[in-house]
């Protein structure tokens, strides 16, 4: 195993199917119309000498170190910026090239360090590498000259360094800022020998505009811009394609390790997902992989006052399946149950379901979705026929409309943001549903065409005035319906649509956006040629999620916006593995592949399988769970990989129902907020210690390896089969694609996939079968999973939660770019040097009116409980709505939330809390109980010496 | 809400009602009931037989039937 090195074709390849044949130093090359003379020539196996140069970079043609002859033209032009013609006969070596490349070296090293032996780029430094080309031995201008060698370093990223002195202004990072990441931080300040790189206006890296992405790291060919890490470690011996394990984009990475010490992840140019590009979490923010806050031997404790206790692995799973099957003795085997994660692998939710399904003997397992996504499962599976998105991500690049709602992509999805700012920099045009004034809005070279603000809990009033202007303006593709959908549930659809409670007039009362700019959005959307839905948790976390993603799946489909690139319904998946828990039977009413449990066909094909019968009946759900803990009918839970104390609603009903249980099982990491509660901790390992596959919000399944042996013994697969051994199980696995096999052969959306397929094609997009060997990028082309396209009515019904004079304004909450959902990773990163406590947005006219000062602790309170935290004065909420993020425990954001939720899944709505917000002098009476307890509950007892 | 399991389980009775109350009152509670049927686990679906028998209380016209409904269903012929 190597060091895997991609070739750099210097400029991007074309997209044009008429092919140019032409010589190049005597031999014949035929390429796509539009090739850079330099791309043809690296086709070939020449590489032209090239400094400004990078394929992932439009051609810039500043370095002068790539030029070429060309028969017949005069001059020497740049091959980088020179397409191929028809007959061109070109050179890349002479004397006459040769000694111009040498000219141009010499100026560039007669400014530059020479400091080759000790520099972090040895051995890395394209520099290097064209000195070495151009045979450059002697610098006749000496370096005694005027330079740049004393420039000051700025260290002040957490990740990265920016040495001027070794610059040789290229441009490649500022370009990367702009084309690739979309963010405009960075640009060349001054003109001539003062031309400098400069972060915003002269600020340093971390005060400016930059987000941290790397591409400018990527992009550098010296050590200007180098990872700390690689300063420090040096550079990497051989690297491994792996999968991020943060949001649900899914990068593709090569985890670049010395020995089992990882230097580096950078993103990986043939990731489908990405196609190498990273954000500041997946690109640096690995090092909590190995903080010291990680468990790493099993413990357990008796009751959950007392201190934890090390013990054997032996010993904390015979101790956990005794418990169990002690309750399931005494209160029945509906008494436990248990809870999958969307940041573990596809095999280890199968697993952990399957050893509830099968070993448990009841259908109680649910996962993190069920907080985020589960309103998507059940409002596309209902329209469409499927629970996941349309499009793979590229399909953006063809959407001439882009609407996005309630979703903060820039924060949430930065990669995808990025690509999608940069279909909008070429001219697609934006409509963002959002009652904060997300990045998106504006930024440099984006802004939207409408932004409607709507009142949270407002979105389906909202969705349903935009089908209302479509219809009544004769804007619907009536072909389209007739074709592909019900003709008749459309009409009766149709016709409810076009009540007068649904228009854009009269919804103006309850969404607040003005009835005119709703309509020119709605015009905006249908008449485009192609218009794309993207929409977050901010459509599903309410207690109308399901009949927003409804309402959207109507919208799309009146206006024939499915079934092709550029189109579509995307729900932008939260974590790593949503989509992939989802397909994998977590939910208590699905099997692999949501077949319903009472599917009897599904049913026996598992049974045949696992060779024991299955319930047909569907089991608790979390909150139902909590519920039944309560009533004292449900006593015992193996979580593996989830946090529910912190992330899900209501947090004093959560920890009452944990603490009412007899065993509760936590497979982690870290001792996060839930395992105060446990009676059972079972050390997890980190993403860089297993093999595995994640699915991301595109379907695409892609492959996790391991680059280092788990940190606790055992990957969390095996931790999950030996528990299933100890509750009685046969289950015999030797590495995880035996469990991927065991899927595909169980479940049909999954038939043709395998670990020896993935590594032949890089990915699969489910479905992978007969039909589509290699995997269905878009789905619908040719009719609706489920036959015809079926339009639901779905009726505005305002939320419950509303505000009065006690809580007067509206909470909404969210995430931010650096953080990750509870933050449990991210806290143990640098990037808490960019968010290091949650705040509370508040808009200057609440602000004022409470006396409440920028950066001052203010009472957050509502129906379920109150915290404090310190006010962020911004106009990003409007009057009446503050804001804030959950990635803090002492927050506790979540003792806030209410337990309303979704009406259909259950899915809570965190997007909706009637608050009050009031000074506070610091954290309140529960955060100083909560973070003591935390302490008492976190005690581990010292080891007893041997005697 | 109150946390009392009863009361939430009448109150997300009540919430599934509510979005099929735009249909004509048999598919509704049809619907209403298969929905209880596919997703409710079997003691929550006791505790609301239990409460329908109970007389219902807070359970709104539509719920109540479709509790109903699901409720004859359930038994054996």
């Amino acid at each position: 195993m190597g060091l895997i090195q991609e070739t750099d074709y210097g400029t991007k390849p074309s997209k044009a199917t008429a092919l140019v044949t032409l010589t190049i130093d005597g031999q014949s090359i035929t390429v796509p119309e539009g090739t850079s003379i330099m791309r043809a020539a690296a086709e070939m196996g020449t590489r032209i000498p090239k400094l400004c140069a990078t394929d992932s970079l439009d051609s810039f043609g500043s370095c002068r170190l790539c030029l070429v002859e060309i028969e017949g033209r005069p001059g020497t032009p740049a091959s980088c910026t020179t397409p191929v013609g028809q007959g061109m006969v070109v050179h890349t070596q002479n004397a006459k090239v040769a000694k111009l490349r040498k000219g141009v070296m010499e100026l560039y090293i007669s400014d530059h360090p020479l400091d080759c032996l000790t520099c972090s780029a040895n051995g890395n430094c394209e520099l290097q590498d064209a000195a070495g080309e151009v045979g450059l031995r002697e610098v006749r201008y000496g370096y005694e000259g005027k330079n740049h060698l004393d420039a000051e370093k700025d260290v002040s990223n957490p990740y990265f360094q920016f040495d001027p002195s070794k610059c040789i202004v290229c441009s490649r990072c500022v370009r990367a800022c702009e084309e690739i990441q979309g963010t405009f931080a960075l640009t060349i300040d001054g003109s001539g020998f003062n031309s400098k790189v400069s972060a915003g206006i002269n600020e340093d890296f971390f005060d400016s505009e930059c987000v941290s992405c790397g591409a400018c790291v990527q992009a550098c060919p010296t050590a200007t811009l180098m990872e700390k890490s690689v300063i420090e470690v040096g550079q990497p011996e051989h690297s491994e394609v792996t999968t991020c394990a943060y949001c649900g984009v899914g990068c593709t990475f090569k985890a670049e390790m010395r020995g089992e010490e990882v230097v580096r992840l950078v993103p990986y140019k043939d990731g489908k997902a990405n196609h190498g590009h990273s954000c500041v979490k997946g690109r640096f923010a690995w090092g909590y992989a190995t903080h010291k806050d990680r468990i790493t031997k099993p413990m357990i404790r008796e009751k959950i006052t007392d201190p934890w206790r090390e013990v054997s692995w032996e010993e904390a799973i015979s101790y956990a399946a005794n418990k169990f099957k002690q309750i399931q003795a005494e209160h029945g085997k509906d008494s436990i149950g248990g809870i999958t994660s969307s940041r573990c692998t596809n095999e280890e939710t199968y697993l952990v379901q399957k050893l509830i399904r099968a070993g448990f003997g009841n259908n109680n397992v649910d996962t993190c979705a069920r907080v985020c996504h589960s309103p998507t499962g059940y409002g596309l599976v209902n329209t469409y026929g499927t629970s996941a998105g349309t499009q793979d991500f590229d399909s953006v690049d063809e959407a001439d409309v882009i609407l996005v709602i309630g979703a903060n992509p820039t924060d949430g999805h930065p990669v995808f943001a990025s690509h999608m700012k940069k279909r909008l920099r070429e001219g697609a045009k934006l409509i963002v549903a959002d009652p904060r004034r997300i990045d998106l809005v504006r930024s440099p070279h984006v802004e939207a065409a409408h932004h409607l603000a709507l009142r949270p809990g407002t979105n389906v009033a909202l969705v349903n005035a935009l089908a209302h202007t479509v219809i009544e303006e004769g804007l619907a593709d009536e072909d389209f319906i007739r074709e592909r959908c019900d003709w008749d549930e459309f009409a009766e659809w149709a016709a409810f649509i076009m009540r007068k409670e649904n228009s854009p007039e009269a919804t103006e009362a309850h969404t607040g956006v003005p009835a005119a700019e709703l309509r020119a959005a709605a015009r905006l959307y249908a008449n485009a040629r192609n218009a794309a839905i993207y929409y977050g948790l901010g459509v599903t976390e309410h207690s109308q999620g399901t009949s927003t993603v409804i309402a959207i799946a109507n919208l799309a489909m009146a206006t024939g916006n499915v079934g092709r690139p550029g189109v579509g319904v995307n729900p932008l998946r939260g974590q790593n593995n949503v989509q992939g828990s989802c397909d994998m039977g977590s939910f208590p009413h699905e099997f692999p592949g949501y077949r319903h449990v009472s599917d009897n066909t599904a049913r026996r094909i598992l049974e045949m399988d696992w060779g024991v019968s299955l319930s047909n009946e569907p089991g608790l759900r979390i909150p139902n769970m909590i519920d039944a803990a309560m009533d004292g009918t449900f006593l015992g839970l193996y979580i593996q990989g989830e946090d529910i104390v912190q992330s899900d609603p209501d947090t004093k009903h959560m920890v009452a129902g944990l603490s009412a249980m007899k065993c509760v099982v936590v497979q982690d990491l870290f001792l996060n907020e839930t395992a105060d509660y446990a009676h059972v901790f079972l050390p997890g390992c980190s993403f860089l210690e297993k093999d595995g596959t994640f699915t991301n919000a595109e379907r695409r399944i892609q492959r996790v390896r391991k680059v280092m042996a788990p940190k606790n013994g055992y990957a969390d697969w095996e931790v999950t089969v030996m528990l299933a051994k100890a509750m009685g199980m046969t289950m015999d696995y030797s590495h995880p694609s035996e469990i991927m096999d065991e899927v595909a052969r169980t479940t049909p959306s999954f038939a043709g996939v395998s670990y020896e397929a993935l590594d032949k094609l890089g990915s699969i997009q489910w479905p992978c079968n007969e039909k589509a060997p290699t995997g269905t990028p878009v789905m619908h082309i040719d009719g609706f999973v489920r036959g015809r396209g079926r339009f639901i009515i779905s009726d505005y019904v305002p939320t419950d939660e509303k505000a009065g004079p006690r809580f007067p304004l509206l909470l909404t909450t969210g995430r931010i770019l650096s953080q990750y959902n509870v933050g449990a990773q991210t806290r143990r990163t640098d990037n808490v040097a960019w968010h290091g406590e949650d705040v509370l947005e508040i808009h200057p006219f609440d602000a004022e009116q409470r006396g409440v000062k920028d950066g001052g602790w203010v009472k957050l309170a509502s129906r379920a409980g109150e915290t404090s935290l310190r006010a962020k004065i911004t106009d990003r909420v409007a009057p009446g709505v503050v804001y804030t993020t959950f990635h803090h425990p002492l927050t506790q954001a979540n003792v806030i939330t209410t337990d309303y939720s979704d009406w259909a899944t259950n899915c809570p709505e965190y997007k909706v809390t009637a608050v009050q917000v009031s000074l506070s002098n610091g954290p309140t009476e529960w955060q100083t109980e909560y973070q003591a307890h935390s302490e008492q509950a976190r005690r581990i007892a010292p080891p007893v010496a041997a005697e | 809400m109150s946390h009392d399991t009863k009361h939430r389980l009448v109150y997300m009775a009540n919430q599934i009602s509510k979005a099929f109350a735009h249909d004509q009152e048999d598919k509704a509670v049809e619907e209403i009931s298969n929905h209880l049927k596919k997703f409710w686990e079997k003691r929550m679906l006791a505790q609301i037989f239990e409460h329908l028998d109970a007389g219902g209380e807070g359970l709104d016209p539509l719920a109540k039937k479709a509790v109903a409904a699901l409720q004859r269903s359930a038994q054996p012929a």
